[in-house]
């Protein structure tokens, strides 16, 4: 699958989101601290990136990251 | 690749034995009521079965053997193979199996085994006793396991305590000229063995003073180093990707028509992840049944406690299954099995 723009990517990590204003976050935003963030929204970011963009997050990749943004990153290596 | 054929082998019987004792997440002590909340919608859990201080896994199967084996009349002299399969043994050294041999009174011609592997084990072990039958002519064999998880989790683990239960199963299979063949696809994946793990105890690390200090992790976790650990995310990362491959490619490689299977057992891991593997394989609900609600995650006996508990009226007609278990190792399998007239005990409470 092609590179995915940060933008996107943004969009698909709101969309895991069901109580939290979406424009709160951003690609700067540290997620972890959102007060929706839990485990279980760290299984369906999981969800969201298997479906979306066909690729396998781990555990590390989730725990290494602290903004959206390191997690677009990662996303983004994976797809290369 | 290991992708095979398993011919002349029949499941005859099923049974379960689960403790008396049940904890429910509704209550528990250490969460709070929106901690709770999350835990039953994530994982499905809502009640487990507990195995008290002297209960050991033969203290389960041996129950569940003797009611199969009375259900079925068979005669005890004609078991040839008992395959245990357990990560929770009643001793390190010496197998289970062979006390088991003893307390059942089976003959001492009888093969006597056990394997520890967790999720997939009924998987593999339903592979390694059907395949001895199979090709050494055994008559009649008894596939036990049995597993009480409850005893190797932390109590302050929120993690792992509200999400598992103990429980042991009976599947008696018997030689049978022509019996529809069993499908197999199995595989491995070591690099993924620190995901579920009991750190301490074995001989990499042996237990000292410090295997028992209780170490406080993120989230308020606390737990020692002779405790399970399971890392969530990376089991259902493996989990929703693995599933699905291993199923296809046995669907695949016999051309098993999806719409002509009749129930699709998965290993109770987690709601949230069994019903995306089942939306991934476009499976209607009604095709796939659960025990999680009632008896959590039993480890190796989930596939066929869920048979028991779930499908008891069902099993006596003609049946097409796919059982697929996945997880600890990482490890997982996928089996194809027809049924026809399969007694089914009826769930015994030990107490």
């Amino acid at each position: 699958m092609a590179q995915i723009t940060s933008e996107d990517f943004l969009e698909k990590f709101k969309g895991i989101f069901e109580d939290t204003d979406p424009a709160t976050i951003q690609s700067d935003t540290v997620f972890k601290e959102l007060d929706e963030w839990s485990s279980m929204m760290a299984l369906s970011l999981i969800a969201m990136a298997d479906e979306e963009y066909n690729i396998k997050l781990s555990g590390e990749d989730i725990r290494g990251s602290v903004t959206v943004g390191d997690l677009f990153g990662r996303v983004n290596n994976k797809l290369s | 690749m290991a992708l095979f054929k398993i011919n002349n082998v029949k499941i005859s019987g099923m049974s379960a034995c689960v403790p008396k004792t049940t904890e429910s997440n509704w209550n528990h002590a250490n969460l709070s009521k929106d901690a709770i909340e999350e835990f039953i919608s994530t994982t499905g859990v809502e009640e487990r079965r507990i195995a008290d201080a002297k209960t050991c896994t033969s203290d389960l199967c041996i129950p569940a053997a003797e009611k199969l084996i009375n259900d079925l009349q068979w005669d005890k002299k004609d078991i040839d193979i008992l395959v245990f399969i357990t990560q929770t043994a009643d001793y390190v050294v010496p197998v289970t199996s062979a006390i088991m041999q003893d307390k059942l009174g089976l003959s001492k011609e009888c093969i006597a085994m056990d394997i520890p592997l967790g999720c997939s084990g009924y998987i593999y072990g339903l592979s390694v006793i059907a395949s001895m039958i199979n090709s050494c002519k055994l008559k009649k064999g008894l596939l036990l396991v049995g597993e009480t998880p409850s005893k190797t989790v932390s109590p302050n683990d929120k993690s792992t305590q509200p999400l598992f239960g103990d429980a042991a199963c009976a599947t008696a299979l018997e030689y049978v000229e022509g019996a529809p063949p069993m499908l197999f696809q199995l595989g491995t994946d070591g690099s993924g063995y620190e995901a579920i793990i009991i750190p301490d105890g074995g001989y990499r690390n042996m237990v000292t003073a410090d295997s028992l200090i209780e170490v406080e992790y993120e989230g308020g976790i606390i737990r020692n180093k002779c405790q399970l650990f399971l890392d969530g995310m990376d089991v259902f990362s493996f989990g929703i990707t693995q599933v699905p491959k291993t199923v296809n490619a046995l669907l695949n490689q016999y051309n098993i028509n999806k719409d002509e299977v009749d129930y699709f057992v998965f290993h109770q891991a987690n709601m949230m992840m069994n019903k995306m593997i089942a939306k991934k394989l476009k499976l209607p609900e009604e095709k796939v049944p659960y025990s999680l609600k009632q008896f959590g995650n039993t480890s190796s006996a989930t596939i066929p406690l869920t048979m028991v508990s779930q499908l008891k009226e069902k099993l006596g007609s003609n049946n097409k299954f796919i059982l697929c278990g996945f997880g600890v190792g990482l490890s997982w399998g996928t089996a194809y099995v027809e049924t026809s007239g399969v007694v089914c005990s009826d769930l015994i409470e030990y107490e």
